[in-house]
């Protein structure tokens, strides 16, 4: 990790390339720093604090933020005054490990890489484009990354909205979407795809604060296109937050409060009043984005991000450098991290023959030996997490309260239990208090106990050894107004977590080989491309397709918004996987079985049909579901019943055919026909950029086509707003309309007829078109009889639910299992190859390892108590515990790497003789009493 | 990390330090190759560490 770093130069080629780099002194040796903040408190001079958005101050000597990593001071030469004017140099004798060097000078390397990638994140917009709104003249027109800031509870003002003009609370806000996107103004007429959803974001975390304050978002188009994000946008108008479709002119400072002028859609000017302003600001491209460019040689789009190909959307024009996230275009924080993982994978398929020989890997110390005869000796560590819990908890009292109970021979509080100097301070206590316990009271176990783990087994304790109570979530944040009942019931909390640890014992780790295969269900684009993502880093794959050729919905395509050429590309793909030694198709083929689990999965799959219909067995090590989805066709809008009404899929088909009529005269198209809160609830993405490739295709086939789009909201998020842009100035007519007003089409002789409301015009129209074009969703192939099979989770709308959406994007619950295409969630090509190429990556992860780790949190059977009655194999869902014969008598044995630790058996065992690591009888009743402890001083809250 | 040496087999640049850099370093590391992650901040963590929550869960973005 090189930070302070400036990249110079790239010189060489793929495999072998040299880059410079610049190392800028922080004046703070890393390794002597504790990061004790006392140097900050001693620096006289004031500056700007950048991490807050200049909404607060801080000092040249400064973290940015508690959990900074590395967590190291640094000093910012530009406002320092011993660099500057050179005086001062007061922080120098203050810092109690002398850790502060001025002498140290900027450092240049050569790095030796064999590939790069490029992730340099998004610029933002410039401020002159702010100033319409009032930005810079009136104190509360805020952009959003400052509301953000004001918001966060570890902010500023921790949390407190406040207008900063005198210090009120706002009674009314306004957020005012697209400032600096679809704006050809400012040269960004593309769509920054993330602002809706910060802006609701932002909105019901305002909520959340103050229920009575009035929020409207003003907006041209609610583009919550991504997976589930409709629910959100649903949830904010359930609360109350307005949303008004209109263009806002300007904003006007107006007596105490602002004036925002807006034009509605029907063509009428209305002005408002709100006491706070939030602008939903853009993604720009890097500001050194032209200077990355030159530096490396990649070539940049009109709009300066890197340009990137449709059906190699991250390779960048120059081979070996890769590119990641915002600067490939703008997008949130799950595709950002699945970009970065099909990054991984290309990276890694350029140094193919070089894999492992560079890495070093991280040694553990001893572990200490601890018996059930040792002493208990137990640490108990309460975090404040910031103000997050210890605002309402009464922090300093539970961890006084922990240090009287039995066994806890040490205690104390921090800042932030997760920041890297608390693990250097959680490892030498355990060292110093010859510690073999470890509670911990902070926040969720399940985002943060693998770090603490982790920290143990740095201290050479077994990871099992530890506890912890989540006193943010069950203490701070749902009893957030009462806060004496909060500290009593952490007090309690702590309590059990302590009589529960002093009965813990270590458990050791098993690890179980891997078999070096995957088996990847789907021969669609998403299946191909993991397939052949899997062979370039080495890797052989079973393809097993449903239908008879592989190439999924490619076939039904034929070209692309960008003007690719799908068959060509198709082309590509399927003779690259024939030619792969590595690749195995099975076509006709279905899965019927699988046992096993992550590193040894076995599948019997079928194929062929009638005599040649047969079954074999598969050995894997890994599943990739890339199970695909298809066009739902909705019985609606006279769909089936008239030639003149087809779907988009089908217009395209007929549109590079060769019939002569084949781009009509006058055209209606309906968008989320059946989508969004109709058959399907949801929406799927791809449909509005499908009806704007077919208009474009039409309009060059035909420029004299009359074409109407009924729409609610016009999807064309990041650069499909260009082709949104082309189509209205070519003359396509584009009428939103409401859910509780939609279109309706009916049969008049040899006509359709289109009835809708003009919202432009205000009343009600209707035609006799040449054709109906419905744009319809998508719905996922086959994930009910998957799911069972694979017992993996599905959404509310049957596609397969990702392990964690920012996270986890492209893994599921299940190890081992990855999801990418279709069967995730609507998408586009382009998204679709990269979470490919993701899944790709996270696959090989077990692979390249070439063993698994099994959680030892996992069922035991003591046979001596086993009266082999069966019980326990019935109920396992996982298939993980098996009957066998013991001195001719059935016991049960827990089949430990299938083992999900769920407990059902142990539950139900009539002789108690299954127990889970980690959570015994005796370590839970010993739990359950300590909750019946609790001292009769403290307030009984009802 | 990167202390060391410049010249090591099997290794890549990740250029920036946000959320996409730094996925791409831990999964590269994973895959069984060496990372230098370069960032011109004095910290990783991009703009992501600036965010209170994220959508559309609201979960905490640290």
């Amino acid at each position: 990790m090189l930070t302070n770093a400036d990249f110079l130069a790239l010189a060489g080629e793929p495999g072998k390339f040299q880059a410079k780099i610049n190392m800028r002194p922080r004046y703070i040796d890393a390794d002597a720093c504790t990061a004790c903040g006392l140097c900050t408190q001693y620096c006289p001079k004031h500056q700007v604090d950048d991490y807050n958005e200049g909404l607060a101050l801080t000092r040249p000597i400064h973290i940015d933020y508690a959990q900074a990593v590395p967590a190291t001071y640094y000093i910012d030469p530009a406002s320092c005054l011993h660099l500057q004017h050179d005086t001062c140099q007061i922080c120098v004798p203050v810092c109690q490990s002398h850790a502060i060097n001025f002498k140290q000078q900027p450092e240049e390397r050569i790095l030796e890489v064999g590939a790069v990638i490029l992730s340099p994140g998004f610029g933002k917009i410039d401020t002159k484009v702010l100033e319409k709104f009032s930005y810079g003249k009136h104190p509360d027109v805020v952009t959003a990354f400052e509301y953000e800031r004001m918001t966060t509870a570890s902010g500023p003002f921790m949390g407190e909205i406040k207008c900063f003009s005198d210090g009120r609370h706002p009674r009314s806000m306004a957020f005012i979407q697209c400032v600096g996107s679809r704006d050809i103004g400012c040269n960004n007429g593309y769509c920054s795809s993330v602002c809706c959803m910060y802006a609701i974001k932002e909105a019901l975390v305002t909520k959340e604060h103050d229920p009575e304050v009035d929020i409207t978002i003003y907006y041209m188009d609610i583009r919550t296109q991504g997976k589930d994000f409709d629910a959100a946008r649903e949830r904010a108008e359930a609360i109350g937050i307005k949303f008004v479709r209109a263009r806002v002119a300007g904003v006007t400072p107006w007596d105490k409060s602002l004036k925002l002028t807006y034009s509605t859609f029907d063509g009428q000017h209305k002005f408002v009043s709100h006491d706070l302003v939030v602008l939903s600001v853009g993604l720009e491209s890097p500001k050194d984005a032209a200077k990355i460019s030159q530096l490396t040689g990649v070539a940049l789009n009109k709009y300066d991000f890197c340009a990137t190909e449709t059906f190699q959307p991250l390779q960048t024009s120059r081979e070996g450098i890769i590119v990641a996230g915002a600067f490939q275009g703008p997008k949130d924080i799950p595709e950002s991290v699945t970009q970065s993982s099909g990054a991984a994978a290309l990276a890694a398929a350029v140094l193919r023959d070089q894999r492992g020989k560079g890495v070093v890997l991280k040694t553990y110390p001893d572990e200490q030996q601890v018996t059930p005869d040792d002493e208990v000796r137990v640490g108990v560590f309460v975090c404040h997490c910031g103000i997050n819990i210890s605002s309402v908890v009464d922090v300093a009292d539970v961890a006084k309260y922990a240090g009287g109970m039995e066994g806890v021979t040490y205690y104390t509080e921090s800042l932030y239990s997760c920041s890297q100097d608390a693990q250097e301070v959680l490892k030498q206590k355990i060292k110093e208090h010859k510690l073999n316990r470890v509670v911990i009271a902070a926040c969720s176990p399940r985002t943060h106990e693998p770090l603490f783990q982790e920290t143990l087994k740095d201290a050479g304790l077994n990871r099992n050894l530890f506890e912890m109570v989540n006193i943010r979530d069950q203490c701070s944040w749902v009893h957030a107004n009462e806060p004496a009942a909060a500290t009593d019931k952490s007090r309690d909390l702590v309590r059990m977590a302590v009589a529960k640890a002093r009965h813990i014992q270590p458990l050791a780790e098993q690890t179980v080989p891997v078999t070096p295969r995957a088996l990847i269900l789907g021969g669609g684009v998403a299946g191909m491309t993991a397939a052949l993502t899997l062979a370039d880093q080495g890797y052989p794959s079973v393809l097993v397709e449903q239908g008879a050729q592989i190439g999924g919905n490619l076939q039904n395509l034929n070209y692309t918004l960008a003007g690719d050429q799908v068959a060509q590309h198709l082309k590509g793909l399927v003779d690259r996987i024939k030619k792969s030694k590595e690749i195995e198709v099975i076509t006709n083929a279905e899965l019927l079985q699988t046992a096993g689990f992550v590193g040894n999965f076995s599948s019997i799959i079928e194929s062929g049909k009638g005599k040649t219909k047969k079954e074999q067995t598969v050995d894997h090590g890994v599943i990739v579901v890339a199970t695909g989805g298809h066009e739902h066709r909705p019985d609606k809008y006279l769909l089936g019943q008239s030639k003149k009404v087809m779907t988009q899929m089908e217009f395209e088909k007929q549109l590079t055919g060769r019939a002569k009529n084949r781009a009509p005269g006058s055209i209606v198209m309906i968008q989320c026909a059946g989508s969004r809160g109709d058959d399907l609830s949801y929406c799927s993405k791809v449909c509005c950029n499908h009806a704007l490739k077919n208009i474009l295709k039409v309009k060059a086939i035909n420029p004299d086509s009359q074409i109407i789009v009924l729409y609610r909201d016009m999807r064309a998020y990041g650069m499909a707003e260009d082709a949104y842009l082309e189509a209205r100035k070519m003359g396509v007519v584009f009428i939103p309309y409401e859910v509780d007003r939609k279109p309706e089409v009916s049969q008049k002789s040899h006509q359709v007829q289109v009835s809708f409301f003009d919202s432009i015009m205000q009343e009600e129209v209707i035609m006799a078109p040449d054709l109906v074009v419905l744009s319809v969703g998508i719905v996922p192939d086959g994930t009910e009889k998957l799911s069972k099979l694979l017992k993996l989770p599905v959404t509310a709308n049957n596609f397969f639910l990702e392990a964690h959406v920012k996270l986890r994007p492209v893994e599921m619950a299940v190890s081992g299992v990855y999801v990418c295409g279709l069967a995730h969630g609507p998408k586009p090509v382009d998204e679709t190859i990269v979470q490919a190429q993701a899944a790709a990556a996270k696959a090989a992860i077990p692979l390249v390892k070439g063993f698994v780790t099994v959680d030892p949190i996992i069922s035991c059977v003591d046979q001596d108590q086993c009266i082999g009655c069966g019980l326990c194999t019935s109920l396992c869902p996982y298939g993980a515990i098996e009957m066998k014969k013991v001195d001719k008598k059935r016991k049960a044995e827990t089949i430990t790497a299938s083992c999900k630790a769920c407990g059902i058996c142990a539950s139900h065992c009539p002789t108690f003789a299954i127990s889970m690591g980690g959570f015994t009888n005796e370590q839970l009743i010993s739990q359950i009493e300590a909750f019946g402890d609790r001292p009769k001083d403290m307030v009984e809250v009802a | 990390m990167g202390k060391a040496m410049n010249h090591r087999e099997g290794s890549v640049m990740v250029l920036g330090g946000g959320i996409a850099g730094i996925q791409a370093a831990l999964d590269l590391t994973e895959l069984g190759y060496y990372v230098y992650l370069v960032e011109k901040s004095p910290a990783v963590g991009g703009v992501m560490a600036q965010l209170d929550k994220t959508f559309p869960t609201n979960d905490c973005s640290l």
